[in-house]
């Protein structure tokens, strides 16, 4: 056993680091570090940044203009970036996307595509979900009718995170409404600027416009945006939806945030001491901690065998369930840290909120809004509850 | 032995609940009668015991309003009726005067730590998180050595106000050498502090109580894998568990309400408000997940009762704070 990092990945993460010190505008860093939204503009200048790099895809071969990283060097750059409070890359083009065209997108579709998402040209967004189908994703009732040498596609698509900056969606639609749910499902690649789609807004509990709903009403889309073959989406579908769960872990953005967390709480006072040093405080702050060390090695074990070609089963799951309680944890932790400042809620998104500025230290504001909007992380991307379920049945096979 | 109210306690409940249907406006509050009832009849009001102050704030947590009863009568007026104010202590309670009360400090967390002086009955220093100052009438103050009242807009009061978490609105105020006249030692606040965490508690479990039947509700329609989500075992052995807490908050506030006045006060307060708090944080991320992602969004009513919920932990200090409270009355 050795579980070091080998010297070739040390010198990647020294070098990911001092990339991220030379290049990652402090103006970017510090909204994030304060959880305050980031604009369209500033999202697209990080990925500029990237690109320019070459590093916006860590997770693309270099055929596709990727980076062809290792898993550990994927693992690394995250961890490092969320350790700078750099922006998270919207995963849509790179992370789902990318890897369905370039497993069963035609070649055309690949020329076409791939570098308008490395050189931020394209916007994505992901419709998947439904109002009726959230947990039962293969319940989606959007349908797309061929018309010659289109598709016709009607419904209503929800949870699109940053659809009100999205160019492009891509869908899941029924495609043959006779099949079994998941047989007759396909892969359609969307427009958002052809006519018959509205998008919609959806403002969050914490004040934020994050998601919204897309709907369709008789949209024409070429039939070449059909991807792979027509009623097999259910498989590309889920693929995408393994290589959502790589990073699910969220190893980088939980020790950030608890880095975070102890100072603010050394900056707090509880019983004429900072608040870092009450016991029952700092019992609480320990017991993440050591939960989150023993994740971030579940993490690295799952890296380790997936790199040495093992499939994970189950463990992908553990990890979304575990990452999830413990980001949430800390959220909650921080919150709870700042006392009575957390009570204050100047959310601009909201009836009769305005703008003022929060009382108390600059972090007090975001830490309310962390908590509130990461309440998301145990309901998206498959629930906990279906996590706990494909974990069971993983063991029990019942 | 009677767990139950007194008859007029129940038509007070009722007729509240149902003016709350027509208005949310503080006026027709006032005039129902609702600040009086939460003054003792020596105060001239006609309630303001335990089950008085718990049969109005659980009403208005059902109702999700936000008021200034909390801050203006059982707060404002208690104090200003313990220092033999009557007169502005009625006027509060009728809804004719507003009364914000100035306790902590910035930056002091739930410590209570006062650094605000008076000299010859002028006022200086900061004061934090005080709820209802915009709209307020009158200031009651606590400096180093007791509790001062400063009428609005006074020279040298200035007010930096904001929105809160559970609706209401607070302010950051900065007092520089303002005329003020003293009302009496910091102890009046025992009594008006341990009911505002009785209202604070028995609000928390209004909202409880109607963000568990709207989840009730939306397990019974939901419907995904071709059936109801509240038929589920995992799902329902959650909202058991969810149950079981909030009969156990339910209790934790008859056990305040019942020993307001009783010898026993101190470890109640420090008890109700510790479990009420975890339980308020408990059933506002339960109700949230159960939902799932309509529970995360501003336009279904679940989003203000979790926040309202949120805040109720996190004023008068935590569930952590109390329990070491709880603690410490124990061992003395």
């Amino acid at each position: 056993m050795d579980m070091s990092f080998s010297p070739q990945d040390q010198a990647f993460r020294a070098e990911v680091r001092q990339f991220l010190q030379d290049r990652l505008p402090q103006r970017l860093s510090e909204k994030v570090r304060l959880f305050q939204e980031l604009t369209k503009a500033e999202i697209e200048e990080w990925h500029a940044i990237l690109n320019e790099k070459g590093w916006l895809a860590g997770n693309w071969p270099r055929d596709f203009g990727g980076a062809g990283w290792t898993a550990i060097q994927r693992h690394i750059f995250e961890e490092e970036s969320a350790l700078a409070h750099a922006p998270r890359i919207l995963p849509f083009g790179i992370a789902m996307l990318g890897p369905v065209l370039q497993k069963f997108g035609s070649k055309e579709q690949q020329d076409r595509f791939l570098p308008r998402i490395l050189n931020g040209q394209d916007w994505w967004c992901q419709g998947y979900s439904e109002p009726g189908a959230g947990s039962d994703l293969a319940s989606v009732k959007t349908t797309a009718v061929r018309d010659g040498d289109h598709y016709v596609v009607n419904g209503q698509k929800t949870w699109t995170t940053l659809g009100q900056h999205a160019n492009w969606i891509f869908c899941l639609v029924r495609t043959d409404p006779t099949a079994k749910a998941q047989e007759g499902i396909s892969f359609l690649l969307v427009d958002l600027t052809s006519p018959g789609i509205t998008v919609r807004p959806i403002v969050l509990l914490d004040g934020n416009p994050e998601v919204n709903e897309v709907f369709f009403d008789d949209v024409r889309v070429p039939a070449e945006n059909l991807v792979g073959e027509e009623n097999k989406g259910w498989t590309y579908a889920k693929y995408l939806l393994t290589h959502e769960r790589t990073n699910i872990a969220g190893v980088g953005f939980a020790t950030a945030g608890l880095a975070a967390l102890k100072r603010i709480a050394r900056g707090q006072m509880s019983g004429g001491k900072p608040l870092s040093q009450n016991p029952l405080f700092a019992a609480q702050v320990a017991r993440v901690e050591i939960d989150l060390m023993a994740m971030a090695t579940t993490n690295l074990r799952l890296l380790a065998q997936a790199a040495a070609g093992q499939v994970p089963g189950a463990e992908s799951s553990m990890l979304k369930l575990k990452g999830t309680q413990i980001r949430q944890a800390i959220n909650d932790l921080t919150r709870r840290a700042v006392g009575p400042w957390a009570l204050a809620f100047p959310s601009e998104g909201l009836e009769g909120a305005n703008d003022d500025l929060p009382p108390g230290p600059p972090e007090a504001a975001g830490a309310t809004r962390a908590y509130l909007n990461n309440r998301k992380l145990s309901i998206y991307g498959g629930s906990n509850e279906i996590q706990r379920g494909i974990i069971a049945k993983s063991l029990l096979g019942l | 032995m009677d767990f139950g109210f007194t008859e007029e306690q129940t038509m007070l409940g009722d007729s509240l609940a149902r003016t709350l249907e027509r208005s949310t406006d503080a006026a027709a509050l006032f005039e129902l009668g609702a600040g009086a009832a939460l003054m003792t009849e020596d105060a001239g009001g006609f309630g303001g015991t335990g089950p008085d102050i718990l049969m109005v704030f659980r009403t208005l947590g059902r109702a999700g309003t936000v008021t200034p009863l909390l801050n203006s009568v059982v707060l404002g007026a208690g104090i200003l009726s313990a220092a033999g104010e009557r007169d502005l202590a009625e006027a509060a309670a009728g809804g004719e005067a507003r009364i914000a009360v100035a306790l902590d400090e910035p930056g002091q967390r739930y410590e209570g730590t006062i650094a605000t002086t008076a000299t010859d009955g002028r006022l200086t220093g900061e004061k934090s998180m005080v709820q209802g100052a915009e709209d307020a009438t009158h200031l009651i103050v606590r400096a180093t050595d007791g509790l001062y009242l400063v009428k609005a807009g006074a020279e040298g009061l200035s007010l930096r106000s904001y929105a809160l978490m559970d609706g209401g609105r607070a302010a950051e105020v900065s007092l520089k050498d303002v005329s003020a006249r003293r009302i009496g030692d910091a102890d009046l606040l025992d009594r008006p502090l341990a009911a505002a965490i009785l209202a604070l508690c028995a609000d928390a479990l209004g909202v409880m109580e109607k963000a568990v039947d709207l989840t009730t509700d939306y397990l019974k329609t939901r419907k995904q894998f071709g059936r109801p989500i509240g038929s589920f075992q995992a799902i329902q052995h959650r909202m058991a568990d969810l149950l079981t807490e909030v009969e156990q908050a339910r209790s934790a506030v008859w056990n305040l309400a019942g020993n307001l006045d009783g010898p026993d006060r101190d470890r109640h307060v420090a008890a109700t408000k510790s479990l009420v708090g975890l339980t308020a944080r408990l059933v506002a991320e339960e109700t949230i997940q159960l939902h799932g992602g309509i529970g995360m969004t501003e336009e279904y009513e679940l989003a203000p009762m979790a926040r309202r919920l949120l805040a109720a932990d996190a004023r008068f200090g935590d569930s952590d704070h109390h329990l070491e409270r709880f603690i410490a009355v124990c061992a003395a």
